[in-house]
This record gives C-alpha cells, structure tokens and sequence, in this order.
C-alpha cells in the first residue's frame, strides 16, 4: 500500500517506483460567468500498473473533472488546468501535443462513462463503433478489426457476439450497453481504465454483474483501474485503495479496508454513519447536516468546517494539510489528527462508533 | 423466454456453452432472431406508410426520368425549328401530333419544350441545392463545432446574407454573370441558398456535440474531423434531409421567377420558366396551351417535392412510431 499512495518524486520528473499514473497537485479551475470555480484543487495521487483505487465522494466534489483532466477531455476554456502533472508510464501527458494524447486515449487510457444508454452513437451498429476505435490505434485491417470487437464482446460475456456486432444502440438494454462500453474499452488492451460512475444508471442486479465482469476482466488483463463512484458499497467491494474527496481536495487517502472500517476524516466518518445498517434499526439515521458549500464562497480554511460536528476555532482559522495520521497508513486532512487535536480526538472517535452503532438518535444525548 | 446473462469468472465459456447448447437443441435465437434496422430502414418503414410521400416520389421519380429520357425519345429536338423563315402570329391548340399544341412565332412543339425545360429546371433545382446543402453544412458543421469566435463571425455573415433583398440580387447577378447560363444560375442559386441549411445544422452540432457519444467518441482518440463527419454529421442528417427537399421546391419556383423576367436561362435552352416568360405575349390570344403546360409542370414538381419533404420529415421524427 505505502507505494501506491504518495509516490515522492519531484516535480517535473518521472515518477520513481512502478507508479503507471501519477497525478501531483492537480488543480483544475472552471471559468464561468460569476467568477471562479475550483473543482480540482490540488489533487494527487498515484496507481501502479494492475492496481485498482477508488475515488468517492458527493456531486460537484471533483471526482469526475479529475478523470476528465487526466484524458485531456475538458473544453478549455471554461476550463483551465492551473497547476499540476499526470504522469503515465513514464510521460507527462497534460503537457503533450493533442495528437500524441490522442493516440493514447483508447489505446492506453481508456474511459467507461456514467450513461451507456447515450455513450453509443444511436447511428452506427456497435461493431462499427468499437471497430472504429481499434482500426484507429491498432493500424489493422478492416476484417480484423471486427474480429476483434467480436472477441472483445464475447470477452464481456454478450452472447452471440457474432450477430450482436451488426445490432444497434437501441436495440439493447441498459446494462447490455454498458457491456458494450466495456468491451469497446477493453479492445485495444488498455493500460489504464477509467471507470466514472460506471453503475449509476443500472439497476442494483445488472449493477452487480457490471462490477464482477469488471473485477473479472481487470484481473485478467492486468490493466489499472481508476474507479469513480458515490457508492461506499462498490469501493468496499471492488477498490485495493481509495481516495475520499471534498470540495475538490483530497480529504481522506488510504487502503479501502482501513478507509471504510476505521475513518479518519470527519467527512467519510459522517459517510459511513449515514450508511442504514440493521443495527441502527429504530433508530434516526445520522445525516451530513448542510450542503456541499458554494464553490464561489468556500469556507476560509477547512472547507468541511461548517458541516463537521467537531469542528472547533481552529478549524476557522487554519486550512488543515492532508497528512498522515500517527498509528495508521491513511492520509486526513483534519486537525482532529493534528496535536492540536489530541484532546478532541478520542470523544470524536467515541461519537463516531456509537453513531455506526446506534444511529444519531443515541449519539446525541 | 427470458435470456440470463451470467458472468462468472470465466464468462465467455459459459456464454459458449449456452450458444452450444442452443445450436444442438435447434432453437433459433428468439431475442438477437429480429432483424436489425439501421435509421434508414426505419425510416423507410415509416415513409411507405405516407401516402402523399409515396405519391410525391413517384410523380418525382417520373419527371426524372422524364427529364433524363424524354428528351432522347422524343420525334422533335428543341433546337431544331422546322420553319425558322415562318413567323406565325397565333400558335396552334393540342392536337394528336402535338399533344401540347404548337406555340406561335416559330411553332414550336409545347410537349418538346416542356419535355427539355423539364431537364434544365431540374437541373436547376437539384444542383443548387447540392451546392447549398454542402456551403450550409460545411459553415454550420464549422461554426457550431468549434464555437467561439468562428462562430459568431459565421453567423454574423449568415445574418447580413439574410437580410439582403435576396431576389433583386440574384436578378443583378444573373444579369451580370449568368449570360443565360443554366451552370451559372445553379452556381448563384446555391450561392444564396445555403444560410437556412448553416443555422439548422450549427444549432444540431451544438447539441448533438454535447452528446456522451460524442465524449466517448473523444475519449477513445478518434480526432475532430472524423467526430465532426463521422459521428455528429450522421445523427445531423435526417433535418438536413427535409431542409433539402425544401430548398429543391424553392429553387425551382426561384428559377421560374427569374426566368420569366428574363434575368434567368436564355431562351436557345427551354427552362419551365423562360417558357412562360415566351408565352407571355400569346396568353392575350387565348393560346392557352403554351404556358399551361410548363407552369403545370412547375406546380406538379413543386408538390412533389413538398410531398416527399413531409414524408421524410414525419419518418426521421423519432416521436412519430409507424
């Protein structure tokens, strides 16, 4: 685990170890009419090649900027990236010509998007479309190109690949689609997959079967897999490693078993605890009290602070780093974790286990 | 029946086995056993249930092959006037070896005339269409794709070519360049015709370019110009179509118009409207025929073409299920 998060290299050199993405203070800022909005804000994180890390964490939290930044796919502007490297198997792709990425794209990178019901073309039967995409990085032969997208179908478990090629869009369903998306990303043997909320339009069934095929084949292709999602119960089954973000910052890095049992950061705490479990039956469940803050006013230092039921002065005045946390692997950014929160800490951590245990209804009295 | 998909570990062994299984049990496949249609094939489907639309393409169909063949088939060429030193003052009516009648001054044979109009109006009509459809296209595809300033410095033009009185400049430039050339008149008609087709298809790529297709089409490296050509423009298509279908008919009348004030085609080539435009002085002698025929002619395609534009826009329309 410790070489796959925080990978020290300086900046403007290639990572050092077997980090195939590195991504160092990523910051990306959207321009829009009423100012500035930091939807990325200093981001790092890295992944070694076969490795799986989750990122999770609300709407507008910057999970999904961070993907788009990283394929080079957001329009610029509004988007600006203001700071930052991705390093990918030895390059820094954020710096290269347009061309050079887009070789890379689909061939070593490839991106599996939120909605497979418009992430196919409706016009072109899907063999063409996956056909396509092997044509352009493989440099093969029409014919050949089919067969491959037949192989990658039947790699995604569609049955009859052979005729299923010659299908349009609209004639399948949802999760059928999704399949398709994986194995059009799946079909040039990507490096790197990047799965951005992959599940959220499918049912809970077809969700579960999207997510074992995409277990099954990343074990079996040795590829990396970057998964975003909201959903704590997909990380905790498909993730080595995740990030929690907030507000575009990192607030919470460590190994998915650590993350999820025992958490840091006031905010994957609050998370778990308004996870309904039987338990905490009869019970009030816990709530994050508030709403994400505005991206154009967001708080002066910690930016959880006016939703964090232990926040103190200090969480007013000073901006917390995300360090590591004495005792454990996990990186937080809070101060509950700071000396100057030594004495704070144990009753939060006491809140917190009888909140997972009991719901808020008991924790509060 | 219901299909199960499984995935397991080893997926695609399962899924053999099912398809083994299935082949040796005889049993067609009940799901992937239906046809697949393409967009077209829908649309079709669609179209042949109009009956207006069906009728339209056939009369279109028709005054093609009539334009195309006629001309080959017929006994008389228009070129050729067989009394060119008698000048009569009144034409002659229908008759069994002039169906159409003759027309006065040079006795013409209406049916020969209309018969060749029929090719130069068409022509006309069609080609500047093309012409039209593809500046429009081209400018639309550009503007509404790459946004910015391009855009706005397109649309600045499209607007300033919108609100030019249209028709006194076709006239100055039939005038000044068309020399009563049909090629000519094609080039100036299309020249005019496209900004309707741009403002249709920059405000389809503006949408369709927000499309997730579009994204994935990005994400896997395909590059600007086949995402603009290959993907966007054939989900653009369908309205480009209808918008066509409609410049056609306009063009066509346009052509009629300008030829009739003798700015269009010059009278050696026999266009429906230079026709009228010949007949104009007889109509006062009852010589009824002579401009009968062409604007029948011009009315009948001009229906047809209108026909066929509102079949192909109820087939594209995704709401309307045949």
């Amino acid at each position: 685990m410790t070489e796959t998060v925080n990978v020290p290299a300086p900046l403007g050199a290639p990572p050092v170890g077997d980090a195939l993405l590195d991504v160092r203070n990523l910051k990306t800022h959207f321009h829009v009419l009423d100012g500035i909005v930091p939807a990325v804000d200093g981001v790092s994180f890295s992944l070694g090649a076969g490795q799986t890390l989750g990122i999770v964490g609300e709407s507008g939290s910057g999970k999904s900027v961070t993907a788009l930044t990283i394929m080079r796919l957001l329009d610029i502007p509004p988007a600006e990236i203001v700071e930052g490297e991705v390093w990918f198997d030895g390059r820094e792709i954020l710096s290269m010509p347009i061309d050079k990425m887009r070789r890379i794209r689909g061939n070593d990178i490839a991106m599996i998007f939120q909605e497979p019901l418009t992430s196919l073309n409706p016009v072109f039967t899907i063999g063409d479309q996956i056909a396509e995409q092997v044509e352009l990085h493989k440099k093969v032969k029409r014919r050949e190109a089919w067969d491959r997208a037949i192989e990658s179908l039947r790699l995604v478990g569609i049955p009859l690949p052979e005729r299923r090629v010659k299908q349009y869009p609209h004639e399948m369903s949802g999760g059928m689609r999704q399949r398709v998306m994986i194995a059009m990303a799946l079909s040039c043997e990507p490096k790197l997959l990047i799965a951005d909320e992959p599940t959220t339009a499918l049912d809970v069934t077809i969700q579960a079967q999207i997510l074992e095929l995409l277990k099954t084949i990343q074990d079996r292709t040795d590829s990396a897999l970057l998964l975003i999602t909201h959903d704590l119960g997909v990380v905790a089954e498909m993730v080595d490693n995740v990030i929690v973000m907030y507000a575009g910052q990192i607030v919470e890095q460590g190994t998915a078993n650590e993350v999820l049992l025992n958490p840091k950061a006031p905010y994957t705490m609050g998370l778990l605890e308004s996870i309904p479990t039987v338990e905490k039956r009869g019970g009030r469940l816990s709530v994050i009290t508030g709403t994400v803050p505005n991206p154009f006013n967001l708080p002066p230092a910690c930016r959880f602070e006016p939703r964090c039921p232990y926040a103190w002065d200090l969480c007013r005045q000073v901006a917390p780093e995300l360090a590591p946390v004495r005792g454990s692997d996990q990186l937080a950014r809070c101060h509950l974790h700071t000396p100057a929160g030594d004495s704070r800490l144990p009753a939060a951590l006491e809140r917190h286990t009888s909140a997972m245990r009991l719901g808020q209804g008991h924790s509060d009295q | 029946m219901s299909q199960e998909i499984k995935s397991g570990p080893v997926p695609d062994v399962a899924v053999a086995d099912i398809e083994r299984r299935k082949q040796e049990a005889g049993d067609p496949d009940y799901e992937v056993g239906l046809e697949s249609l393409s967009q077209w094939q829908l649309a079709w489907r669609k179209f042949r249930k109009h009956n207006l639309a069906l009728i339209g393409l056939g009369l279109l169909g028709a005054l093609l092959l009539i334009a195309i063949l006629g001309p080959i088939l017929l006994p008389f060429s228009f070129s050729n006037v067989t009394r060119p030193d008698v000048i009569v003052s009144q034409g002659r009516g229908p008759s069994l070896a002039h169906p159409f009648g003759e027309t006065g001054g040079l006795q013409r044979d209406v049916l020969t005339l209309v018969v060749n109009g029929a090719r130069t109006s068409l022509f006309i009509g069609f080609s500047s269409m093309a012409i039209g459809v593809i500046i429009g296209t081209v400018v639309g595809a550009i503007a509404g794709f790459i946004g910015g300033f391009l855009d706005n410095f397109l649309m600045r033009i499209v607007d300033v070519m919108l609100s030019l009185p249209i028709l006194f400049v076709i006239l100055v430039f039939s005038k000044f360049f068309g020399q009563g050339s049909a090629l000519i008149i094609v080039i100036i008609f299309g020249l005019f015709s496209w900004m309707g087709v741009s403002r249709l298809v920059r405000s389809l790529f503006l949408s369709i370019r927000e499309r997730e297709f579009v994204e994935a089409a990005r994400a896997v490296g395909v590059t600007d110009r086949r995402i603009i050509f290959r993907h966007i423009l054939p989900n653009a298509l369908s309205p480009i179509i209808v918008a066509a279908s409609l410049i056609i008919a306009g063009n066509i009348i346009s052509e009629a118009f300008v030829s009739f004030l003798g700015f269009g085609v010059g009278p050696e080539t026999p266009t429906w409207g230079n026709i009228l435009s010949q007949a104009r002085t007889f109509i006062p002698q009852g010589n009824w025929w002579w401009p009968f025929f062409s604007g029948s002619a011009i009315i009948i395609t001009v229906l047809a073409v209108n026909f066929v534009g509102d079949g192909l826009r109820d087939a594209f329309d995704p709401r309307s299920r045949a």
